[in-house]
């Protein structure tokens, strides 16, 4: 049956986290922007105490009989922790992107000897690498090499963007799962993905980005030289099939990521809207739903039309994350959550300082910062284009040979 | 919980609203258009699938369950998507039953509703816009005074569907304590129905001015419902208006989209051009943001909780969408989204309607 009320449970979550958003986040969100590549520990180690290394908000592992609720939650609660704050959402020490790899693609000993470590301890961070100075969105296109040598792989290459890199490559014993090809002339089938702990000889990170938003998070350069990984490290199999099939299934775990990331999208977003409406109503304007179009103000249509984007996107996100927990594949469904989110909070938070003209532009207001981090779900996880490419691909029934 | 399945029951309506306007709406659509007439035969067969008995519970004649929002724009959708036009006229019935349920005492819903639930079609209608460029349903000039124990309506109507061949007209007028709707019956003084408009779209529908100078009805013409029930049958007329438009966007999206494929230009398809599959994937993102947000606001409505703001902003976001998806319809054909022997410039033509459109309480 239709419903969009949240479970009980979910409302719970959802207040609980929107207070530590509001007491944690909200106070520290400027300084830690300022203070681009600090690190705001007293929070880190906080929040990792409080969520015991668990992703916030992934709530109960899938119960065997009736619906999970389990990637719904965590859409709700990632957007409570993007209102508090994108950047130190981001910066959060969890088993994240390199854990969800692990656990998409790992064996029961692999998941037990990576996963393990998150559930106590100091905080931890995991990573993916997969952009490289010369390719982004063309990840079949990896220059990143891995050899086998005996018992070990040897992985040469170089990358970048990589979020928590430094955090999960140096700052913690967490790892970074690293994309690499083991036959350049297989093409995409011959990427495969190894898990390299963090303090391996032959990874160093060699720069942390400067960035326009989103600076709390760190976004680092690995350069890997001769650097040796156990055999059993790398993710499924070593052999290189002669299908498109392994690939497909690393690609198949941006179905269970790009929803959170419109999630997150969506919470600074709300935090924009929020904040606008909050003002307008501390000087005597209100919102009149109802009333015939033409006598409504430039600002009235202005905010409905922002508010509206950003439900259509929530909706779009949680009907994605609703497939996923219902057991539903939900590829088509991901990719236009993440293509809406990204583009809606990016013109949302745009007109929002707009809208409250010099005070949004001021750096003493928020504003301006959650424009300037708004833009990141634009193009992380899959640019604009890419989901929009993804999209237009399915429901055209066209392969990626036939639509490029 | 949070859950974007449908029931079973609604999916079966909704399967049977799909094949309808597959099979009987979709096929008539040009011909109703250019013909401006909706043929016997789909009038026929409309009232057979039950789309109005359906709206009227059984013990007032029809077979029609408790009512739900979510049902109706489930239904609407499939039916915009065969055709708006003939789909307005099939389901103008609903604009009087509807209300009587929303709004209507027992006695009032016990003597108006079995009228519509007999052998065949009975053309019935409500009139709220009237004809200004800043017309405001919530503001509306036609006026309704109490005189003695029977009401006098004075005012200017105008895209009144079946206006001239409806049993009854719904009015819509202020009164000194607020927002009423009267069951005007054919015939009353006082009522003259215009000659037949001549709009952009929405051809195969009748529609019309109607002039209501003192127009004297009784006591208990007037809905009984107050301001809030009537303000929730404003926020189920822009819901309604919103699911129709979702229809009108998928016709024009399929249609565009096919095109695409067959259409082969620099020695490929132009699907296969992103300048043409971005358009395309654009359209489907948007349709279903626009679902999503009819299915929210229906369900809101359902609930019992204030609606108004979805109701409101679902009907924007839908309205505007549907323009946008039409045009880009059109622009995907080319010259030939220009030419009507294509379906695609009707649907552009009927979408633009839908920012105007307003009183269509039909879920």
């Amino acid at each position: 049956m239709i419903d969009f009320e949240l479970s009980e449970n979910a409302t719970n979550q959802q207040r609980m986290i929107h207070a530590l958003a509001e007491q944690a986040m909200r106070p520290i969100a400027r300084e830690y922007d300022e203070r681009e590549h600090e690190k705001p520990w007293d929070f880190l180690t906080m929040v990792w105490q409080l969520s015991g290394g668990n992703p916030i908000g992934g709530g109960e592992k899938r119960p065997k009989e009736g619906p999970s609720e389990r990637n719904l939650m965590m859409c709700v609660s990632i957007e409570e922790l993007s209102w508090g704050d994108a950047g130190l959402y981001l910066s959060i020490p969890n088993s994240g992107l390199g854990g969800a790899a692990v656990a998409a693609a790992g064996t029961p000993e692999q998941k037990e000897r990576f996963l393990a470590r998150f559930s106590g301890g100091k905080p931890k961070w995991a990573a993916m690498a997969i952009t490289e100075p010369g390719c982004g969105s063309d990840s079949s296109a990896i220059q990143t090499t891995a050899v086998r040598d005996g018992d070990h792989w040897i992985l040469n290459g170089t990358k970048i963007f990589c979020t928590s890199g430094l955090m999960a490559a140096e700052k913690s014993e967490g790892f970074v799962v690293v994309w690499a090809t083991v036959d350049k002339a297989a093409g995409r089938a011959g990427i495969k993905a190894f898990v390299v702990e963090a303090g391996t000889p032959g990874m160093y990170v060699t720069k942390v980005e400067n960035k326009l938003g989103i600076r709390a998070s760190d976004t680092a350069t690995l350069v890997f030289e001769d650097c040796r990984v156990p055999h059993n490290n790398i993710l499924g199999s070593p052999e290189v099939p002669k299908t498109t099939e392994g690939f497909k299934g690393v690609m198949a775990t941006f179905d269970a990521t790009r929803p959170i990331v419109a999630a997150s999208a969506i919470g600074v977003g709300r935090a924009a809207l929020d904040f606008v409406r909050d003002t307008l109503k501390e000087h005597g304007i209100e919102i009149r739903y109802g009333v015939s179009t033409h006598r409504l103000t430039a600002l009235e249509r202005d905010f409905m039309e922002m508010e509206a984007q950003l439900e259509a996107a929530r909706l779009l996100t949680w009907r994605a994350a609703w497939m996923m927990d219902n057991g539903l594949r939900n590829s088509l469904e991901a990719s236009m959550a993440k293509a809406k989110a990204g583009l809606v909070v990016t013109h949302i938070t745009q007109k929002a300082v707009e809208l409250l003209g010099p005070l949004g532009y001021s750096r003493t207001l928020l504003l301006e910062k959650w424009m300037r981090d708004a833009k990141i779900n634009d193009i992380f996880e899959g640019t604009q284009q890419i989901n929009q490419m993804i999209v237009a691909r399915r429901i055209l029934g066209y392969s990626s040979k036939e639509l490029s | 919980m949070v859950n974007f399945k449908p029931t079973d029951e609604q999916e079966l309506v909704r399967q049977t609203m799909a094949s309808f306007a597959r099979e009987v709406l979709r096929p008539a659509a040009r011909e109703a258009d250019e013909k401006n007439d909706v043929p016997e035969t789909v009038v026929r067969r409309g009232w057979e699938l039950g789309l109005v008995q359906s709206s009227i519970p059984e013990p007032f004649g029809g077979y029609g369950d408790a009512r739900s929002a979510v049902t109706g724009v489930l239904l609407l959708e499939e039916l915009g998507y065969g055709d708006l036009s003939m789909a307005l006229h099939l389901l103008a019935p609903r604009l009087v039953t509807i209300p009587l349920l929303f709004c209507g005492s027992e006695g009032q819903q016990k003597r108006w509703l079995p009228r519509f639930a007999g052998e065949q079609f009975v053309a019935a209608t409500a009139a709220l816009t009237e004809p200004r460029w800043d017309f405001d349903a919530t503001a509306l000039t036609t006026r309704a005074e109490r005189r003695g124990g029977d009401w006098i309506i004075t005012g200017e109507k105008c895209l009144v569907p079946l206006a001239a061949t409806a049993d009854v007209i719904l009015v819509y007028a202020e009164t000194a304590d607020g927002k009423a709707a009267f069951i005007v019956e054919r015939g009353t003084p006082g009522v003259t129905v215009g000659e037949r408009e001549r709009n952009m779209g929405i051809k195969a529908v009748a529609t019309h001015p109607v002039h209501l100078a003192d127009v004297r009805v009784p006591a208990d013409a007037r809905l009984s419902g107050d301001r809030a029930a009537m303000e929730r049958l404003i926020d189920a007329s822009r819901v309604g208006i919103a699911a129709l438009a979702v229809g009108v966007a998928r016709a024009a999206f399929e249609y565009a989209r096919d095109y695409a494929k067959e259409r082969r230009a620099f020695g490929m398809f132009i699907a296969q051009k992103q300048a043409i599959a971005f358009m395309l994937s654009n359209m489907a993102i948007e349709i279903d943001a626009m679902r999503l947000l009819v299915w929210e606001a229906a369900w809101k409505l359902d609930s019992g909780a204030p609606a108004t703001r979805e109701c409101y902003l679902a009907k924007h976001y839908a309205s505007q969408a549907a323009l946008t998806i039409t045009d880009n319809a059109v622009q995907v054909l080319g010259g030939h989204g220009y030419i009507r022997d294509h379906m695609v410039e009707l649907w552009l033509r009927n979408a633009r309607g839908f920012a105007t459109f307003d009183g269509l309480a039909i879920v």
